[in-house]
């Protein structure tokens, strides 16, 4: 709308802060879970997970967990043998994402009863509906580890 | 809790998956898969109709098959059959499979759409969640088209379930960043921000994100957000840790939510209700008060949570700018984590404080962090933690600390990892000169610098040092007797040589009083390094040689032996064979004055912008912090603002193969890219080329006896814009595609489009000839701002997004063949001159050498906008401003038939509104122009007077750039 001193204050980081994709990948570089907020070619999919495999592995227990990628950066934490990495924005904010992480680890923990890598392979058709009950359209969408498995409990009565 | 057992339900769908593990090697695995391929495409194809359960199955197998990186090319449609389907299961894999893999397929888009749009009115929320899920998932345009109406009745309808709008809100919000002209404003929007009193917290969750989004393009309609979300984060702030059940994190209440509030909040200025301000600086306090109270958990899950509450909090304060007491509230704070034994709060604090740093409120408290951030620079094991504090000290240093800022930067460049010292060097060499009281420091600083790190030292460091020691006689005297000191090293950096070198040959004369330093004793200095160098350095030695004639009459003989030795005068490099020759000649010939004029002393340069700060500029990606939001602000002496490309005002990008979001990830860098460095022949341009064209070098060309003087180079610079590359840029001021340039060689044609800041440009580069053209090269760059960085620049780079590969247009274009180009496009700021675009290629042999202007226009990022009479007037009379207004009186010079003038004004890309203007003859007008850095709301009304066959066109925009030259580029239209 024109003619508004509120359009200086229109600052750009919030129209292009989301997540860019969500991934999941154990030690050896294996794709647990893929999940894209934006339109990417195959290629450059694979290009992606290749390069966020090389950059986090390499770090260990005494770096933080944020590795500048590209014009973003990646937000990361490992579970055992596997890397749940989520790629934002520079200016998002780093410890919000990083705890988005552990809530959504521990859904799938209970979900999953006590999770292993196994559970995410056989059932990487049920992980999707677990990553888009907790995030939507690179948002976080419910934060309530209790509504969220009341829901995918709901769901998994259905047949 | 449930436990899920493996792959329960789908017994073939495990035993298949538990197959592929158990493959031993890749083939194996490729067999197993074509195995299973051919069954599911002889079930599909059999005569037998399949039951919705072995379809789910075989659907779920074909996604397994595809995420383990195989092509699918079948199963789509089973996949489309079962999204009508009433069983969850098989609708979830039905959406599942068309989630991950987007067909574009027409036919199947309007069977998709069908499916959903059964789904959304099925009143099932499990059903509807699904289906909303998927357009999220999607967001592709042709479900915009068909749903962008209905998903905000559903998200304010009063019997949705909570559940339901939470993926309305998300899923309305993937559709308006994809689409934002099919979503429009309505009624609902008061609905939506009403959404953050909402009971279920989940809702506010995700509907703040969409708000967020809304209000950053739209902060007007939306502000009555900001007194809703100080009372709903006064309500959380001031909770205690476990009155929000299912919402608290770790006894922190809401963690994510807090963060979202008061993410939306820095999407304002402070609020001017002294109630809701006083509301909120409390619960700006509380935080600040929470995070020195004692953990409630020992959990880093619980530290993490408050943490980023606070750091969030942190970044409201500095965006307002406005208040001491929170300012220097949060540096204490920060200053705490500085020592933490946490390295990612180390990091965050180093990261925040270098925004803090820039606010002159908290420079001074930063400032009393130096020894911590001067040790975490010392001692930090993570790379990336260094970085931070060297970008921190980088930003706290001003005249009180500079000398101990930079040779600290120094003395860690050392040791630095390699992947950070060029950007140090840019610092240490950007503060040095910006703080340099005398001068001898800063000369004595940038030496140490090459010799600590001369790899690193980038031609701008070495050319600024030199300009500055031309510009000020005061410390040419002692610049010559140091570098000549440093040249005495045994093993000299290459840099060294080639300041000496520069340094001697202009101002050795300054040193030569003293016998140790005598002209001869200077020469063979130099010269013992020549063998040692490259040819460029060499090509600048030849140079300082000459100038030592005209300065030494004494070395003359000496030199002009150097200069007609074999080694030399046949050298096999042309350039240095040149050189060579001609100097000798030039010595030989020239009368001492002839010498003395042309070898006259450099003169100064003219005072711009550091090349060095541009460089670095070029260097940090857009948004590296992000304090840079509030263009008003004075930035002042500090450094924090200074080292971001954020002001620049067009970024184009070239990449050969189109993707959709290039423009988003893509890194940018400045143009022009040509693809070609430097070759040894031009370094000669290269040095002074900062000096203008007047300054070129020994003034050899000036006399007829050296014609081929002339590097090359010269003749490949782009030519200047044909003179008739304003009229075809006006030609697509209200269309996007069209035949921009053809000649007897060359046709190019254009198809562009473009969304909010964001455009694409297809060039199509045709061949008309029979015969190839080799060398075939495009650049496209933005005249002379690029240089002055006044307003905008261009920066183009052939990047794709994330396919880093540089690739520019096929060097060979075969007769009869067309090659296409992609430019992307990003709008920083408004902006008048249109980038360049430069085309050459040799066709027989004869350089072909073409400039046009890019019709990128400042009307392409038009969003148009719809308004209602009363609306447009209101706005027309608060932009009366007579600066605001732009306006012509001009001749028609084509008919002022009534269908080609609205679909000229469409074609500018405003919304032509009807029944606004009590005139039925007039047009009114109305869009925003979206920028990345600010919307520009412009209003636009032409009177056309068909006896007088004139027109008046007058343009109101908050921005007087802005309407002068819309008014500019439209007046041309009719």
């Amino acid at each position: 709308s024109p003619g508004t001193v509120l359009e200086t204050h229109c600052t750009r980081r919030q129209n292009i802060s989301h997540i860019r994709f969500i991934l999941i990948q154990n030690r050896a570089g294996k794709t647990r879970l893929a999940k894209w907020y934006m339109q990417f070619d195959d290629d450059e999919k694979q290009k992606l997970i290749e390069e966020v495999h090389a950059v986090v592995t390499v770090r260990d227990a005494k770096h933080t967990n944020f590795v500048e990628f590209r014009n973003f950066k990646i937000i990361y934490r490992r579970y055992a043998g596997l890397y749940f990495c989520i790629c934002v924005d520079v200016t998002d904010n780093n410890l919000a994402y990083l705890e988005g992480i552990h809530n959504f680890v521990e859904v799938l923990n209970e979900y999953f009863h006590n999770v292993c890598e196994l559970d995410l392979v056989f059932n990487f058709y049920k992980v999707y509906t677990v990553v888009d009950e907790m995030f939507l359209a690179g948002e976080i969408r419910e934060t309530s580890q209790t509504k969220v498995l009341k829901q995918l409990l709901m769901l998994q009565s259905l047949e | 809790m449930p436990a899920v057992s493996k792959g329960d339900g789908m017994r073939g769908l495990a035993v298949f998956i538990s197959d592929i593990r158990n493959c031993k090697s890749k083939e194996a695995e490729i067999k197993r898969i074509n195995k299973e391929l051919a069954n599911i495409r002889s079930k599909f194809k059999g005569d037998k109709a399949l039951d919705g359960y072995s379809k789910k199955k075989y659907v779920c197998k074909l996604l397994f098959i595809f995420l383990l990186g195989h092509d699918i090319d079948f199963g789509h449609m089973e996949a489309v059959n079962l999204l009508s389907s009433n069983k969850y299961t098989e609708k979830q894999i039905g959406y599942l499979f068309i989630s991950v893999l987007v067909n574009s397929n027409s036919e199947l888009i309007r069977l998709i759409n069908n499916a959903i749009k059964n789904d959304l009115s099925s009143r099932n929320p499990t059903f509807m969640c699904l289906a909303l899920h998927c357009i999220a998932n999607v967001g592709s345009r042709e479900m915009a088209e068909a749903f962008a109406g209905e998903i905000p009745r559903i998200l304010v309808a009063g019997d949705t379930m909570d559940s339901v709008k939470q993926s309305a809100a998300l899923c309305l919000l993937r559709l308006y960043k994809a689409s934002p002209d099919l979503v429009l404003m309505g009624e609902w929007t008061s609905r939506v921000v009403h959404l953050l009193n909402d009971q279920h917290m989940g809702v506010v969750t995700a509907a703040i994100s969409l708000i967020t989004c809304l209000s950053s393009k739209n902060p007007d309609e939306f502000k009555t957000c900001v007194s809703l979300a100080v009372s709903r984060l006064s309500r959380i702030v001031s909770s205690a840790s476990t009155d929000l059940q299912d919402y608290t994190y770790y006894f922190v209440p809401a963690p994510w939510l807090s963060c979202k509030l008061l993410r939306l909040l820095q999407c304002y200025p402070p609020p001017e209700d002294g109630a809701v301000k006083g509301r909120l600086v409390e619960c700006l306090e509380t935080i600040l008060n929470k995070a020195q109270e004692p953990p409630k958990s020992k959990k880093v899950q619980h530290s993490n949570a408050k943490n980023a509450i606070l750091f969030e909090a942190i970044s409201l304060i500095i965006h307002y700018d406005s208040e001491p007491n929170l300012l220097v509230r949060a540096c204490n704070q920060l200053g705490q984590f500085l020592q933490h034994r946490e390295t990612n709060l180390r990091y965050l604090a180093l990261e925040s404080m270098c925004t803090l740093a820039s606010s002159e409120f908290s420079h001074e408290a930063v400032k009393t962090h130096i020894e911590t951030v001067i040790n975490a620079l010392k001692t930090e094991r993570d790379v990336s933690v260094r970085q931070r504090a060297a970008d921190l000290l980088y930003a706290m240093c001003d005249r009180s600390n500079a000398k101990q800022i930079v040779a600290e930067m120094l003395s860690y460049l050392e040791t630095a990892d390699y992947s950070i010292r060029e950007e140090m060097v840019l610092k240490v060499a950007i503060l040095a000169e910006k703080y340099a009281v005398d001068y001898s420091w800063y000369v004595d600083t940038i030496l140490n610098l090459i010799r600590i790190a001369g790899d690193y030292v980038s031609e701008e460091v070495w050319y600024r040092v030199i300009q500055i020691v031309i510009n000020r006689d005061d410390v040419q005297g002692y610049a010559a007797k140091t570098v000549f000191e440093a040249l005495q090293a045994p093993a000299c950096h290459e840099n060294m040589v080639k300041v000496g070198g520069y340094i001697l040959g202009e101002f050795g004369n300054l040193i030569a009083g003293d016998p140790r330093s005598s002209p001869l004793v200077q020469f063979n200095l130099l010269h013992s390094k020549f063998h040692l160098c490259s040819v460029p350095t060499r090509a600048l030695l030849l140079s300082a040689y000459i100038k030592f004639i005209n300065l030494f009459p004494e070395t003359k003989a000496t030199i002009q032996e150097v200069l007609r030795s074999d080694s030399q005068i046949r050298n096999s490099d042309v350039e240095l064979q040149q050189r060579a020759v001609e100097y000798l000649k030039l010595s030989s010939i020239a009368s001492t004055d002839v010498l003395a004029t042309v070898l006259e002393e450099m003169p100064p340069f003219p005072e711009r912008e550091s090349s060095i700060l541009a460089k670095l500029k070029k260097k940090k990606g857009p948004g590296a912090v992000s304090v840079e939001l509030e263009d008003g602000k004075e930035r002042g002496e500090l450094n924090g603002g200074g080292d971001r490309g954020g002001d620049a005002a067009i970024a184009a990008s070239n990449a050969s193969t189109p993707s959709p979001s290039a423009d988003l990830l893509g890194l940018r860098s400045t143009a022009p890219v040509s693809g070609t460095t430097p070759s040894a022949g031009s370094l000669l341009v290269d040095v002074f080329s900062e000096a203008g064209p007047s300054a070129t070098s020994a003034g050899v060309n000036d006399d007829g006896f050296l014609s081929s003087a002339p590097p090359t180079v010269a003749s490949e610079d782009p030519a200047p814009p044909l003179p008739e590359s304003d009229e075809l840029l006006n030609k697509f001021v209200c269309k996007n595609n069209g035949v921009l340039f053809e000649n007897q060689l060359l046709q190019i044609g254009i198809k562009s489009e473009y969304r909010q800041n964001l455009g694409r440009m297809y060039l199509f580069y045709g061949n008309k000839t029979s015969v190839q053209f080799v060398s075939f090269n495009t650049t496209v760059s933005c005249p002379g701002e690029l240089q002055s960085h006044i307003l905008q620049c261009i920066c183009t780079h052939t990047h794709t997004l994330l396919n880093v590969q540089t690739k520019t247009v096929e060097p060979l274009v075969e007769g009869g063949a067309q090659v296409q180009q992609v430019i992307n496009i990003e709008c920083l700021t408004d902006f008048i001159d249109a980038p360049l675009l430069n085309i050459k290629f040799r066709y027989g042999g004869a350089l072909q050498n073409i400039s046009l202007k890019l019709p990128v226009t400042i009307n392409k990022f038009f969003q148009p906008t719809e308004m209602a009479a009363a609306d447009f007037f209101q706005r027309w009379k608060q932009l009366s401003q007579p600066q605001q207004e732009a306006q012509k009186i001009f001749k028609a010079s084509h008919g002022m038939d009534t269908e080609v003038l609205k679909a000229k004004l469409l074609g500018l890309g405003t919304a032509l509104l009807e029944n606004v203007d009590p005139n039925p003859e007039n047009y009114v007008c109305a869009g925003v122009i979206q920028t990345k850095a600010q919307q520009v709301g412009c209003l636009l009304r032409l009177e056309p007077n068909a006896q007088a066959q004139m027109y008046r066109l007058t343009l109101r925009s908050s921005k007087d750039t802005v309407s002068q030259r819309v008014c500019d580029l439209l007046a041309e239209q009719f």
